[in-house]
């Protein structure tokens, strides 16, 4: 019965929407029924169907549980705001909602259960888009032809005016202004005007509706004014009767833009509410741990900063104001922040400045991507762990194989890797193992400066216990840590954290200051 | 807005303007060579170079190398000068099989042209079909094509031992035809830059083969085939490269096995210098053909300053160097604006 | 079984011998020792420009010396032309070879790093210049290189070729540097993970200049043995080096995709490609079959290597 229900809910849902979309013109239905939400949910009948639905859908990669048992819906004429610190499962559930993977728990698209057959390909026939950033446009195509891809529709002859209507008109209706021509090649514009075009994009139709889309931090690299027409846009499609997800770090967008807000944590849902019971203080409230942790403060006494000449000074390249990275002897500095806020360009860039400076300072840096930058697949576990210390390994000419398997068998176990022989190939460890090596790499070297790259993904407790640890001995020797970190926990072990947003410093916490309410409501402030 | 166009503007125009540069650079020299005779003589074999450069073209497209072009230039020549002349029979390898043999009495499929076009069917047919191995297996296209030049080369051999043969006459006929006005050549390569130029930059469907080039993920996440794009992209390469042999054999007459080798190096430098990049498929066919005409009067240009053609390669080395320079410093300018 | 997948370079050797054993089968067991003689004579040239392609391969995807041909010739006509068949100038003769690989290897990273473009164009555009000086330079020499070095470069004890012998050696010494000191290991880290290569610590730009730079020495050497070997320096000595040294480098068991090579498996390669030459040639297989047969075993090669790669 239920489930006679729902399909017929889907039939009559589905048809006025792909009735416009036969017209080719759905902007103008959607834009004329602005005040009318209510009218277009009567119209679409049983609107109480979600769009799509999950029901305690859980995902692991590994040993990481991205998403615990999770349960949402998206409806038609709402936008839905997701927001939540790193790691909180935001973007696997944007890539789950869109079709790339499939996960544990049962989906539902228009009440139809669609678990285990739910794909790309699926989800945009349902209208179902996603704006995947930089991903899914080719830089050496124009705008219409980028356009052109998407539909498969879009053939024939004067298909290149066609596209480029379409996709001028979607831009004018989102971007007035916009100054982008459908003949500019994608690559030779700027980024703004990239993202403008990859949204805009979305939104187009042909023969496939468009009825909800997810939008990742689409303002990420647009200014006030574009983002601004964006978010009015957002409502204008809502109100016609589409759905959007909104997962942006501005409270401010998500507040005004959404109609519900789902925080996430930790791969659950942790508060759902209408936005209009949430403020910018209780939505970060939302996002944080319970207070009871954070009575535990400090794990040690902050210490007082030396007088004496930092060891390094590093201005981030887009910071406009004074502040600094500041970097004593013995010191384990935090970069915190949102991911990808330009910490990790900011340890690559003193990395390059360290080792430019030849003698002298030296730096080592352990990875957290550690495929893209840290394992040299091929070889040992030794040879891995050895790479940046062969210099000193030397007899002659030639290295000394004994000198290199000592040095590899004492950090085997000093860190602990868990492996029978240190030459086995290094892919023969787990990831934890993996990145083991990459510390013992590090800790090995002589490098009076360790930068870390956010190194503790996909590591398991034990072993980072064990690593902090070596940390806080190491640096008592008289090292330098430069540590990014997107756990908060993390945070307590550091003597001094720095919170970057945009490329930039925007908050410089002393350990005494350091509150996770703090690093929270600098990374989410908003631009104003 | 206008800062950012003018380097783009400079990189786009660089292919014509060095044409310009060394043609004007040729008609002060030698004013004479400024006629229909002299630009049919200079420019004569172009048309298999160009032809060569745009198949060379469609395998960088999709990030990929054809070492191999050369040779299977040389392969189709042997095959023009040979069986699409006169059949089975005038195959070196045939004929030593029915000596003495009156052409008149034998059999059809013996004297047939025909087999000569199946056989380059069947050329084109091997690049489709290495365009789906490189594509299925993840292969590096530099290994498998330097494997294919030697087959090339061994098969050119096997239907030419020694240079020879003899075109069929309509390609000769084609090739030397002296249209008004405008040089057979000239015509040529407007011709062959504007099919390059609608197949690849106008269909729809060039579209997505570009797009394979620039961002192979998106493209599959669209919907499209990458197997189905690799094959036609090589199997046009293949086509292109027909062409080239065909026309080659025209205006030498007879086949030999050796005789586009250079044509592998020549058509990555024309690529190149018309503009189009190693990767991303950023390409440029029109761009391509204007290459490979730069590159043919490379060697014209040096007989009009008397210096020796020994210089020849090493003129179109140092055009693409300069070239190369010019877009570096265009880049650093654009950067910097 | 894994001391067997750790070795790829076997498979070459295995092969050798077999197309040897082949060989003999058809002859009846006579000319095996002559066979081998040639073969290791001429294998020894392949191997000398395999060496410093070999070395410019591991260095990651992208990373080929197209200039090898062209840096031969030159350096065969200037060599032999310094020495101008004295027996004294043997030894200038061989510096200048050198030298003038030396100098082609430093204009190929020039253009590398100056004009930010792939190796393989760098390389492609400089082997037109080069070609080009060498046909000029070389043009209407036909000096007769010093009887010594002539001499040398065929003699044999007991129909081992003692030109062989020595490339052996420096073949062994260049499988020491690629497995036993820093530059070694530093040019397979650059290979396998260019990035985190940087953060490792490794100089990477000095690693690819130095790496260029040996290549094009050793082709420069390749051309100064070629010339004392073959009677004088031609215009067309460099030819056939460009397509066997990187098909060396395939079928001896290396990775073209980089960080992954060894020495040993192209001297299996290079007598493995001259006995198939030869086998055919026993067997009455004219030059296109011989062609044919060695393209299809490169295709074969890496068809095969790349599916090992996949089960893995």
């Amino acid at each position: 019965m239920a489930n006679e229900g729902s399909r017929d809910a889907k039939d009559d849902g589905s048809l006025p929407l792909s009735r416009v979309a036969g017209e080719g013109r759905g902007e103008g239905l959607l834009r004329d029924t602005g005040g009318a939400k209510r009218s277009g949910e009567a119209g679409l009948g049983m609107a109480d169907t979600p769009i799509i639905r999950l029901d305690g859908v859980q995902k692991s990669f590994g040993a990481v549980r991205a998403l615990r048992g999770v349960d949402l819906e998206c409806r038609a004429g709402e936008c839905l705001g997701l927001v939540g610190h790193n790691g909180a499962g935001k973007s696997t559930l944007m890539n789950l909602l869109a079709g790339v993977f499939g996960a544990e728990g049962r989906i539902a698209i228009d009440g139809v259960d669609v678990s285990g057959r739910h794909g790309v390909a699926e989800a945009q026939a349902r209208g179902i888009r996603c704006v995947f950033q930089e991903l899914s446009i080719c830089p050496n195509l124009s705008v219409a032809e980028n356009a052109r891809v998407f539909h498969a529709g879009l053939s024939g002859f004067g298909w290149r005016r066609r596209a480029g209507k379409l996709i001028r008109d979607k831009l004018d209706e989102i971007f007035p202004g916009h100054g982008i021509s459908a003949a500019d090649i994608v690559g030779d514009l700027p980024i703004a005007r990239r993202q403008m075009v990859e949204i805009a994009r979305a939104f187009t139709v042909t023969s496939a509706p468009v009825r909800l889309v997810i939008l990742d931090e689409p303002t990420s690299s647009l200014d006030a004014h574009v983002a601004e027409q964006l978010l009015a846009f957002v409502r204008r499609f809502v109100a016609g009767g589409g759905s959007v997800v909104l997962i942006s770090h501005l409270l401010g967008e998500i507040l005004s833009a959404a109609d519900r807000v789902v925080v996430m944590k930790d791969g659950q849902v942790v508060a759902e509410r209408p936005a209009a019971e949430f403020t910018r203080s209780t939505l970060v409230a939302a996002m944080g741990s319970v207070a009871a942790e954070e009575k535990e403060g400090p794990a040690e006494p902050a210490r007082a900063r030396s007088d004496a000449a930092p060891r390094l000074r590093a201005r981030p390249p887009r910071q406009e104001d004074g502040r600094e990275l500041v970097a004593h002897r013995g010191e384990v500095i935090g970069l915190a922040g949102l991911a990808g806020q330009g910490q990790t360009a900011m340890l690559v860039l003193i990395y390059g400045r360290l080792r430019g400076a030849g003698k002298g300072e030296n730096g080592a840096f352990v990875a957290g991507d550690r495929q893209q930058d840290g394992v040299f697949p091929l070889w040992s576990i030794a040879d891995n762990i050895t790479i940046t210390s062969l210099k000193r390994l030397r007899r002659g000419l030639m290295i000394d194989r004994a000198g290199t398997r000592a040095m590899a068998e004492g950090w085997r176990e000093r860190i602990g890797i868990r492996t029978p022989d240190v030459n086995n190939p290094i892919l023969s460890l787990s990831g934890g193992n993996q990145q083991k090596a990459l510390f013992a790499r590090a800790l090995g070297s002589d490098a009076g400066v360790v930068l870390m790259d956010d190194p503790m993904r996909g590591v398991d407790i034990g072993t980072k216990q064990e690593v902090y640890g070596m940390i806080r001995a190491e640096a008592e020797k008289g090292r330098t840590f430069l540590w990014y970190t997107t756990e908060m926990d993390e945070l307590r072990h550091c003597d001094h954290t720095y919170v970057f947003r945009d490329g930039r410093i925007v908050a410089d916490l002393a350990r005494s200051e350091l509150t996770e309410e703090k690093v929270l409501q600098s990374s989410f402030a908003d631009a104003s | 807005m206008n800062a950012a166009t003018l380097p783009r503007l400079a990189r786009s125009l660089l292919p014509a303007i060095s044409l310009a540069i060394i043609l004007g650079a040729i008609f002060w020299l030698q004013p004479r060579a400024a006629s229909y005779l002299g630009l049919n003589l200079m420019l004569s074999l172009a048309v298999p170079i160009a032809f060569a450069t745009v198949a060379q073209m469609c395998v960088i497209t999709v990030n990929d190398l054809d070492l191999s072009i050369g040779t299977f230039v040389g392969f189709v020549a042997c095959v023009a000068a040979t069986m699409l002349k006169g059949g089975l029979i005038a195959l070196p390898l045939v004929a030593g099989l029915y000596p003495e043999a009156d052409p008149a009495t034998l059999p059809f499929w013996l004297t047939t042209p025909l087999v000569g076009w199946l056989v380059l069917a069947l050329g084109i047919g091997v690049y489709a079909l290495l365009g789906a191995l490189i594509h299925a297996r993840d292969l590096p296209s530099i290994v498998v094509t330097l494997g294919m030049s030697f087959v090339w080369l061994g098969l050119s051999v096997l239907v030419l031992p020694t240079p020879g043969g003899k075109a069929p006459d309509w390609i000769r006929t084609v090739m030397t035809l002296k249209p008004p006005y405008v040089p057979l050549p000239i015509i040529a390569a407007v011709l062959i830059a504007l099919a390059a130029h609608l197949l690849l930059m106008r269909t729809s469907y060039g579209a997505i083969l570009r797009g394979a080039g620039g961002n192979p993920k998106a493209i599959e996440r669209a919907g499209w085939s990458l197997l189905k794009v690799k094959i036609a992209m090589f199997a046009l390469a293949g086509l292109f490269g027909t062409l080239a042999g065909l026309s080659l054999v025209g205006l030498t007459t007879s086949g030999d096995a050796n005789i586009a080798l250079r044509y592998t190096l020549l058509s990555i430098a024309g690529v190149i210098l018309g503009g189009g990049e190693f990767v991303g498929g950023r390409i440029s066919p029109v761009g391509a053909v204007i290459g490979a005409m730069t590159l043919t009067l490379a060697g014209s240009f040096l007989s009009f300053m008397r210096i020796s053609p020994d210089w020849q390669i090493g003129a179109q080395g140092a055009i693409l160097i300069i070239v190369l320079a010019l877009r570096a410093v265009i880049d650093r300018l654009e950067k910097r604006t | 079984m894994r001391w067997l997948l750790s070795r790829p370079w076997l498979w070459a050797y295995v092969a050798a011998i077999a197309v040897w054993g082949a060989t003999l089968a058809f002859t009846g067991g006579r000319g095996g020792a002559e066979v081998m003689t040639a073969a290791f004579t001429f294998a020894t040239f392949y191997v000398i420009v395999g060496l410093g392609q070999m070395f410019v391969v591991t260095l990651g995807p992208g990373n080929v010396d197209l200039s090898i041909p062209a840096t031969i010739t030159l350096a065969g006509a200037i060599a032999t032309k310094v020495m101008d068949t004295q027996n004294s100038m043997i030894l200038a003769g061989l510096l200048v070879a050198i030298a003038c690989g030396v100098a082609v290897g430093c204009f190929n990273y020039a253009l590398i790093i100056l004009l930010r473009i792939p190796p393989i164009i760098a390389t492609l555009s400089s082997s037109f210049l080069v070609q080009s000086t060498a046909i000029a330079y070389g043009r209407g020499i036909r000096i007769k290189p010093p009887s010594l070095l002539a001499d040398f470069t065929t003699a044999q004890i007991h129909g081992v070729p003692v030109l062989a012998v020595s490339i052996i050696v420096l073949s062994a010494l260049m499988a020491v540097v690629l497995n036993r000191t820093v530059y070694g290991r530093f040019v397979t880290a650059i290979g396998q993970n260019l990035r985190a290569a940087r953060l490792a610590g490794v100089p990477v730009g000095g690693i690819r200049f130095a790496t260029y730079v040996m290549c094009a020495a050793f082709a420069g050497l390749c051309g100064y043995l070629l010339s004392g070997f073959s009677g004088g320096a031609s215009l067309s000595m460099g030819e056939e080096y460009l397509l066997t040294s990187i098909a060396l480098v395939v079928i001896g068991g290396s990775s073209v995709a980089g960080g992954f090579s060894n020495v040993p498996g192209l001297w299996g390669a290079a007598l493995f490609l001259f006995l198939v030459v030869t086998m055919l040639n026993t067997y009455g297989a004219g030059a296109g079959l011989r062609y044919m047969a060695t393209g299809l075993i490169i295709i074969a090669v890496i068809v095969a290597a790349s599916g090992k790669r996949a089960v893995r």
